[in-house]
């Protein structure tokens, strides 16, 4: 029997307000605890909320990013249950009305490219923490995040498998990057999601029953957390079994998946309309004010470079995938000519960094201009790439200036035709072993008389100029 | 009646405190504000102030919260809470001179129509030994009825302001919703509480007014209108002023004497100048179960926060999460805030939500256009303001349906958010009867010189049970 995943995602992210959704308190991350609190935050009795616009203006970004219908009318719902760190005994949410309507995005798993359809997106406000670990015995409550803006996305379930869930998750967190909605910080719980997953045979029209994974927050844990859930359920269904609808936790240090309640454990929310809030209004005036001051997106910066700058398609996309690598490529390309050779490193040696140090470019000691510098040394021929890399390697350690290590490190190209001749010409006299086997058709020891012209120079010799020279000499 | 006597503010202060003492069996105050009320008077004194009612004792329900000092909401729950905030509605008060003496008796949380359900006790009506002052702003009536404050602030769900001040004998008016801001105001049913002016007269429920009202950005909910000045109007005639009267509501199920009494009033009214007119409200008897759903239904979920976590009320000794929650919650919520829970939480619940909840909210949108219709027809509308006269506590019995169409006639302007006020207009066994007026959205300036020309041609107002005033 073959059985088909069915995943659907929803994703909290965390608006990057200056303050609270429904108070003027701040909404910044590591303060003491119970420091960023108001009046409404700790739900004292006789406190209304006010609504926060920026988070709305900031939704509607999403929203218009991802091809969204804007409901320019939305209104506020109360979800309501018992938690020690919900102060008020119920969260404000988004049920019937939600600011963001059916949108898409677009993914780009497992080699090819795919829509994913996004049922809606809404504001709703965070809870506090509970901290188990400061006092013996005790449940401290800390409700500096209680109140924080969130915007819930939820997909449609279109989701194949482990990797497009976690491209799903990268497409939407590059998009609020880029919109400059969300910091996308997940160590500090910027985004976090709760993963939906059910399987059914590949002929049935019906979804099966689907377990919900609560609160996942890496990237690692999100392809994880899917393949066990698929093992899981494969084998339950393989053996005859039902799946059971339920909640579920994501233990990373086991890795596995452990029931947290079932559906009849599930609270009943009774949802109903917050008559402590007005519905909130956008005018056409507002809508039109936020499309105009929308930013360029991954994907029509990708556009962009294939048919403007002529990028490679392989290329645009890495680079238009992430708002720092695309901020660097732009400035970089304004201060040199080569906009190829910018994106050929970018996209290999700047990345390999990058992945090795597992930072975005922006926490990396290379700026645009040391970057431009490079780049022109290489065209300029002043160095080779191999040496460029070295030089890039030193930047990233260092942060100095490209010239001051060419300088210092006395690693300017040998150009100088005769010297390399004089150096080639040694070479293939002190190797007659190698000349003749060569000459006897062995190709590929050409590269052996290179490597020692290079050895010889130290690697600054142009290897343009060494490979004519050595083709002449070894006729 | 609020104007300027010929003492000093301290004496007066200290005055309203020994009236306070000498009705002690009114139960009407849980929390005295004696000290800094004091001590403001003796400022006014030394620093004497333009202020609209400077140096005026007023008295405070105690669903407001008021800085530093205890805030009840007449609930167990609540017994150790004192506020880090003040109410905006207390803020503009005090702001306008006056002096909180302190907090006044209610039914807890604002449930209930006879003042029996506080923690801290029931509140004597000073027009007869064991009469329930009406409620739930039973405290504020019950002070101001025996003239221990001039004026004191309440609060109206369903009639919370309205029944107590008819019960009492008193001027007590419910403002277009919006027109007072609920910052501070301990929620009951947010879509429905409104805060207003209980006094001897509509013309100091006019001042109060003045003063009470604001735009409040902390309040989203809060109107965004001009505020007239509410005492310009007072002295017009009401010549030519069309009274509706509701077909609906049938009046032969009432008391004899008391629709006597309804009855006079509207021959008073003639002989002013007014014309009455019959309008029908033809979804008007479906306002008690309505309100009886909606009601429950918010306050399920504003009581939600009082979980013996933060604030209030913490059980001893809870054995783990859910017996803090059980625990503290039955022994901080008396018997009716417990059934008014329950039938909310019912209302909500998946299943139920439509065929309740939403079902209630529909049928109050077609009970407001029922109003808006009328109001092309009239000025104000007219009824009694309570089935009957004061009542024995305890009297009501074991059936709380009873109790709750005390509110029959007071309902409906809070599903529609209209002003509405109860005007004191005879006396039937010794005790007073009040008329409801109610007005069209943001029209509180038309009820209240609808009252104050029947004030300034009769002197039911002026009845107290210790006699006429002067």
């Amino acid at each position: 029997m073959t059985w088909q995943t069915v995943i659907g995602l929803e994703i909290h992210v965390q608006l990057s307000t200056k303050s609270k959704l429904f108070s003027g308190a701040s909404t910044g991350f590591g303060a003491e605890p119970n420091t960023h609190v108001d009046l409404v935050d700790m739900g004292l009795p006789g406190v209304l909320p006010v609504p926060n616009k920026d988070a709305f203006l900031k939704a509607i970004r999403f929203g218009l990013a991802t091809n969204a219908e804007i409901n320019q009318v939305s209104s506020f719902d109360r979800k309501n249950y018992f938690y020690p760190d919900l102060p008020k005994g119920y969260q404000i949410t988004q049920m019937a009305m939600p600011i963001v309507g059916k949108g898409s995005i677009k993914i780009f798993a497992n080699g090819e490219e795919k829509i994913i359809n996004i049922t809606r997106a809404h504001l709703e406000e965070d809870a506090g923490k509970s901290v188990h670990d400061l006092f013996e015995g005790e449940t401290g409550i800390d409700l500096n995040r209680a109140g924080t803006p969130l915007l819930e996305i939820v997909s449609e379930p279109e989701i194949a498998n482990a990797k497009e869930a976690v491209a799903y998750f990268k497409a939407i967190r590059q998009i609020v990057t880029f919109l400059d909605i969300c910091d996308g910080v997940m160590a500090e719980g910027s985004m976090r999601c709760d993963v939906n997953v059910s399987m059914k045979k590949v002929d049935d029209s019906e979804l099966g029953t689907r377990a919900e994974i609560k609160n996942i927050n890496s990237f690692k844990f999100i392809e994880r957390a899917i393949a066990f859930e698929i093992d899981r359920q494969t084998k339950i269904l393989e053996s005859g079994g039902s799946v059971a609808q339920e909640t579920r936790l994501y233990d990373s240090v086991k890795n596995e998946t452990r029931s947290m309640r079932s559906k009849e454990e599930a609270n009943d929310y009774r949802y109903f309309p917050e008559p402590d809030l007005l519905p909130v209004v956008i005018s056409d005036k507002e809508l039109e004010e936020i499309r105009s001051s929308l930013p360029e997106l991954p994907e029509q910066k990708e556009k962009r470079y294939i048919n403007e700058v002529k990028l490679e398609a392989s290329e645009a996309r890495i680079i238009a995938s992430s708002k720092t690598m695309a901020n660097m490529f732009e400035e970089a390309c304004l201060k040199t000519d080569d906009s190829s050779l910018v994106a050929r490193w970018l996209v290999g040696e700047v990345s390999a960094l990058l992945n090795k140090d597992n930072i975005e470019i922006d926490e990396s000691n290379l700026t645009s201009n040391n970057f431009a510098v490079l780049i022109g040394r290489i065209s300029d021929k002043t160095i080779s790439g191999k040496i460029a890399k070295s030089v890039l390697e030193e930047i990233w350690e260092s942060g100095d200036g490209v010239d001051a290590i060419i300088k210092d490190k006395g690693l300017v190209q040998i150009q100088d035709e005769s010297l390399l001749e004089s150096i080639a010409k040694k070479i293939v006299e002190d190797n007659p072993g190698q000349v003749n086997a060569y000459k006897g058709g062995k190709d590929r020891l050409f590269g052996f008389f290179v490597g020692q012209v290079m050895k010889e120079t130290q690697g600054k010799a142009n290897p343009q100029s060494v490979n004519e020279i050595l083709k002449k000499l070894l006729k | 009646m609020l104007q300027k006597k010929e003492i000093s503010n301290k004496e007066m202060v200290e005055d309203t405190f020994t009236l306070i003492e000498s009705n002690k069996h009114l139960n009407a105050f849980v929390t005295l504000n004696k000290e800094v009320s004091l001590k403001k008077a003796e400022n006014l004194d030394n620093n004497p102030s333009n202020l609209p009612l400077a140096g005026i004792p007023i008295a405070q329900k105690d669903l407001f919260c008021t800085k530093d000092l205890r805030t009840t909401c007449g609930s167990n729950m609540l017994s150790n809470f004192i506020p880090p905030y003040s109410a905006t509605v207390i803020e503009n008060l005090e702001s306008a001179g006056c002096i909180s003496i302190g907090k006044t008796n209610m039914d807890e949380f604002a449930m209930g129509s006879s003042n029996e359900t506080s923690f801290f006790g029931n509140v004597e009506n000073p027009w007869g030994e064991g009469l329930v002052p009406g409620g739930s702003s039973g405290g504020s009536a019950s002070a101001v009825a025996a003239g221990i404050v001039a004026a004191a602030s309440g609060t109206d769900t369903g009639g919370s302001i309205r029944q107590p001040a008819s019960l009492c004998g008193i001027t007590g008016l419910k403002p277009t919703y919006g027109r007072i801001s609920r910052w501070g105001m301990i929620a009951f049913a947010s879509s429905l509480d409104q805060a207003g002016p209980m006094a001897r007269t509509a013309e100091d429920c006019a001042l109060m007014l003045n003063e009470m009202c604001s735009h409040d950005p902390k309040d989203t909910t809060s109107l965004d209108e001009n505020i007239p000045d509410f005492t310009q109007n007072l002295n017009s005639s009401i010549k030519g002023m069309k009274i509706g009267l509701v077909k609906e509501f049938d009046l032969s199920k009432l008391d004899n004497d008391v629709v006597k009494v309804f009855e006079e009033s509207k021959r008073h009214y003639e002989s002013l100048g007014a014309e009455f007119i019959e309008i029908s409200l033809p979804n008007i008897s479906l306002s008690v179960p309505t309100y009886y759903v909606v009601a429950p239904a918010e306050c399920s979920s504003n009581l939600s926060r009082f979980d013996g976590v933060k604030f209030g009320r913490r059980c001893e000794n809870p054995k783990d999460l859910e017996d803090l929650y059980v625990r503290s919650r039955s022994e901080g919520f008396g018997d009716e805030v417990k059934r008014r829970i329950l039938i909310g939480s019912y209302v909500l619940s998946a299943g139920f939500y439509d065929a309740y909840y939403k079902k209630a909210q529909q049928v109050r949108r077609l009970i407001k256009n029922d109003f808006v219709s009328a109001f092309e027809k009239v000025d104000v509308i007219m009824s009694p303001t309570t089935r009957g006269t004061a009542f024995k506590a305890g009297s009501m019995g074991s059936d709380p349906i009873q109790m709750y169409l005390e509110d029959l006639f007071t309902i409906p302007a809070n599903l529609a958010g209209l002003p509405a006020m109860s005007v004191p207009n005879g006396i039937v066994d010794n005790k007073p009867v009040g008329m409801q007026l109610i007005g069209n959205f943001l029209e509180e300036s038309k009820i209240l010189q609808a009252a104050h020309s029947f004030q300034t041609s009769t002197d039911w107002h002026l009845k107290t049970p210790n006699g006429d005033i002067s």
